[in-house]
């Protein structure tokens, strides 16, 4: 390998790389985690290069899946990513798509999160391949996940069908060094040929897809670039390992270790649906036992059709839950291979909890909303504000949106109560956009009496900064039309909209309280709580107004602050004679919301 | 190339210190060697404040992971998360620690210490205190004496990134050179 080529590339660095050198012309997506850097590495790529690529956030992974699915459509080569919950959102055009089936290559990247480390569930991806009857690669680096995108196009051409690749998160964000290749230069026709009885099919036409579909499957499982390898060949023995994804990685490197490299057979299965149909055949005439070890499900397992001879999640050989761990990996190859076993694991401390950032605006809000409606119940969502949770600000987190249409279910469930309790949802501004106006609509029309916190920092913050549809700027920092939160609402029939700066806690406080007043009699209240994320400003070089903070001896240590504000630049001190607070001066921004937090007035400005 | 080298390193702190920062560097001190390099990293909800770590691994490997008892050696940012994962540490690895305190990690092996938040404070780039901690472990890297522990780059190497990473930036390449030697120098004799 020469030196000058290789690059240290980030697993979704790589993703996108392996998309541009395929000639991919149009990538869409909506941030998520562990995807979200693809869209973005996509963008750079296409800027370093000058590259004529459509490269979008969409305002959801629905849109996001349609838009590159018509390009496919047109006979370009597109691609389009999401975390495995946003594929949720986006699997209502993926079954049908999978139906009609593409022309131009369509490669469907869905990220998962075993661990979980940052999504509401473990599921996995693959299974919802099998469910939509589409093929599946599961790369096990960042380097194979790069080489998959080529191959994953050919197949999807080759069959005219859609391709998930399924990287997990170990893949997504580690770092390896690659060796970049060429980018092709020829463009393709861009050409859609009606075909209404395919592209529009009837329920009778889509039964005759259907089964276009199985034999296309058929096809596929017989598909010899995908074939699983085994990868030390002259291993002989009557028990087989197999493994997809991160896990064939750790075991790589467990059985070299172990010193059993050539002494247990071990394949390597890079696409687990559909499992090729002579492998299948192959391992039950071979092996007396078969260990299988995938993320999360038993997707490859059920497809071995001989429960004696299968160990895996269902034999409780391998963990249903959490992530498969090298270590936890090593426990069960050391077992299977009749190793004496060691105890590997270890116990440890839990880690420390993920907190709202200095200088936070969504600490100010949380704060408000605790004094507006001090007994409310309070519906929340997926963002950084689903860290509310540690200022008791948050009580329900479900999916993307579901905060508004769970305070209307909360508001239904005590509608005919005699004590009603106030009900407050907060939800970003990305959120809104994405799942929250049809929820909104919703309860402007069955009159729900709660007030909508609309958390609008300008930007996508959890994953990254990403733009939302009211920032006005593209994934290559094109300028785009603008989406304004104020009007969507208004267009959505609500009649109480106010729009205020959380910081100013004296204004802000009172605020609520009316909104909170107006819902109990009225319907909906939305309160527009409007100040830009801390880090995004720091990356854009910006700065705010600096009114910086020091404590008085008026603090007693009560740790009201601490509590119920809990902002990461506070330190409290527990001296015995002596209990008090300070305030770091590396984390502190000088936000000066504190100002109006400590009872004792303890917070002064720095004079 | 040389012969095989392979060393596992875990890099632990807290969001906002600087982690991913200082594995990067190192992950292109390896590639400028003409070394395979391998690491695995925190993103996400846990990077707002939370514990973060990272993996990284140079030489022929194929996991991005490393598993307990394993790591050859062990970089602190703070020195609370020691409970946590002073356990990656194999028989005879090291640590180098951001502390004020000398720290055991095991009873075999007592860190090196450098009170970094302390010396990040005195030369005026409180952010740095990463730096300062890569800094005393490629101190150690480059003696002779009972103390070298076995690091695949030097200081010199770890500078020439620097250099390129900020490129034309004078201002933030010197006092980033300047953290990294200071946390050079700390290390007594």
């Amino acid at each position: 390998m020469s030196k000058s080529k290789r690059r240290l590339l980030l697993g979704n660095e790589a993703i996108a790389r392996g998309l541009i050198e395929s000639g991919c012309a149009i990538a869409t997506s909506y941030p998520g985690t562990p995807a979200s850097e693809i869209l973005a590495a996509v963008a750079f790529f296409q800027n370093q290069e000058s590259l004529p690529i459509h490269t979008q956030w969409a305002v959801n992974e629905k849109v996001a899946f349609e838009v590159a699915y018509a390009g496919c459509q047109t006979g370009l080569r597109v691609a389009v990513s999401m975390k495995q919950v946003g594929l949720n959102v986006a699997s209502d055009p993926l079954m049908s798509a999978a139906y009609l089936g593409v022309k131009g290559g369509f490669v469907l990247i869905s990220a998962d999160d075993p661990g979980p480390h940052s999504s509401q569930t473990e599921q996995d991806s693959r299974l919802m391949a099998m469910f939509a009857k589409i093929p599946v690669l599961d790369p096990d680096s960042p380097r194979q996940a790069k080489e998959l995108m080529g191959i994953a196009y050919d197949l999807s051409e080759a069959y005219q069908i859609p391709v998930m690749v399924r990287p997990t998160t170990r893949v997504c964000h580690s770092r390896q060094d690659i060796a970049l290749g060429a980018i092709p230069k020829t463009k393709r026709a861009v050409n859609f040929e009606k075909n209404p009885a395919r592209w529009a099919a009837t329920p009778k036409f889509r039964l005759q897809l259907h089964g276009e579909l199985e034999e296309k499957l058929n096809a596929i499982a017989k598909y010899r670039p995908t074939a699983p390898k085994k990868l030390n060949r002259t291993s002989r023995a009557t028990r087989a390992i197999i493994a997809s994804g991160v896990a064939a990685a750790h075991i790589k490197d467990i059985l070299k270790e172990l010193k059993i490299w050539s002494k247990i057979p071990f394949y390597q299965v890079v696409q687990p649906f559909p499992l090729h149909s002579k492998f299948i055949d192959q391992m039950i005439e071979t092996y007396e036992e078969i260990l299988v070890i995938e993320e999360t499900m038993g997707v490859i397992e059920m497809q071995l059709a001989d429960r004696y001879r299968v160990k895996g999640k269902m034999s409780a050989t391998v963990p249903k839950v959490g992530e498969l761990s090298p270590e936890k990996i090593q426990q069960i190859v050391t077992d299977f291979a009749g190793l004496k076993s060691e105890v590997f694991s270890i116990k440890s401390p839990p880690s420390r909890r993920p907190t709202l950032c200095p200088g936070c605006p969504h600490r100010a809000s949380f704060f408000a909303i605790k004094k507006a409606a001090p007994k409310g119940i309070y519906t929340s969502d997926i963002g950084c504000y689903t860290l509310g949770l540690n200022m008791g600000a948050v009580d329900t987190v479900l999916c993307m949106g579901a905060a508004i249409s769970q305070a209307s279910g909360f508001y239904h469930a005590y509608k005919n109560e005699k004590k009603r309790p106030d009900i407050v949802a907060t939800i970003g501004d990305s959120t809104f956009f994405h799942a929250g106006v049809p929820a909104l609509i919703d309860a402007v029309v069955q009159k729900v009496g709660f007030v909508l916190v609309i958390l609008d920092n300008r930007t996508t913050a959890m994953t990254g900064n990403q733009p939302t549809p009211a920032t006005g700027q593209g994934a290559c920092g094109e300028p785009t039309g603008i989406v304004d939160i104020r009007s969507l609402v208004e267009g959505c029939g609500v009649k109480f909209i106010r729009e205020a700066n959380p910081y100013e806690l004296k204004n802000f406080i009172p605020l609520l309280k009316e909104a909170v007043k107006y819902s109990r009699k009225n319907g909906p209240a939305v309160v527009i709580s409007k100040y830009p994320c801390v880090l995004h400003r720091a990356r854009q070089g910006e700065s705010g107004e600096s009114i910086p903070v020091e404590v008085s001896d008026a603090c007693d240590g009560c740790g009201y602050c601490i509590k119920h504000f809990e902002c990461p630049a506070l330190i409290y001190h527990d001296d015995e004679d002596d209990k008090h607070v300070s305030i770091d001066p590396i984390l502190c921004t000088a936000c000066g919301v504190c100002l109006n937090v400590c009872p004792k007035g303890a917070f002064v400005e720095k004079q | 190339m040389s012969k095989a080298v392979k060393q596992q390193i875990l890099i632990s702190g807290v969001g906002g210190q600087g982690v991913l920062f200082i594995t990067g560097l190192l992950a292109e001190a390896a590639i400028n060697k003409g070394l395979a390099v391998f690491t695995s990293e925190t993103h996400g909800m846990a990077q707002r404040g939370g514990t973060v770590v990272s993996h990284f691994k140079v030489g022929d490997f194929s996991s991005p992971l490393i598993r307990p008892f394993q790591a050859d050696g062990l970089l602190v940012l703070k020195d609370e998360n020691i409970a946590q994962h002073g356990s990656f540490l194999r028989a005879g690895g090291w640590a180098v620690v951001n502390s004020s305190n000398d720290v055991k990690i095991n009873k075999d092996l007592t860190a090196s210490a450098v009170d970094a938040d302390r010396l990040a404070q005195e030369i005026a780039n409180p952010k740095a205190l990463n730096l300062i901690v890569l800094g005393l472990a490629l101190a150690r890297a480059g003696r002779k004496r009972r103390d070298r522990i076995n690091l695949f780059c030097s200081l010199a190497d770890v500078k020439k990134v620097l250099q390129k990473r900020f490129g034309g930036r004078q201002k933030i390449r010197d006092a980033s050179i300047k953290a990294l030697e200071a946390g050079y120098k700390e290390l007594r004799n």
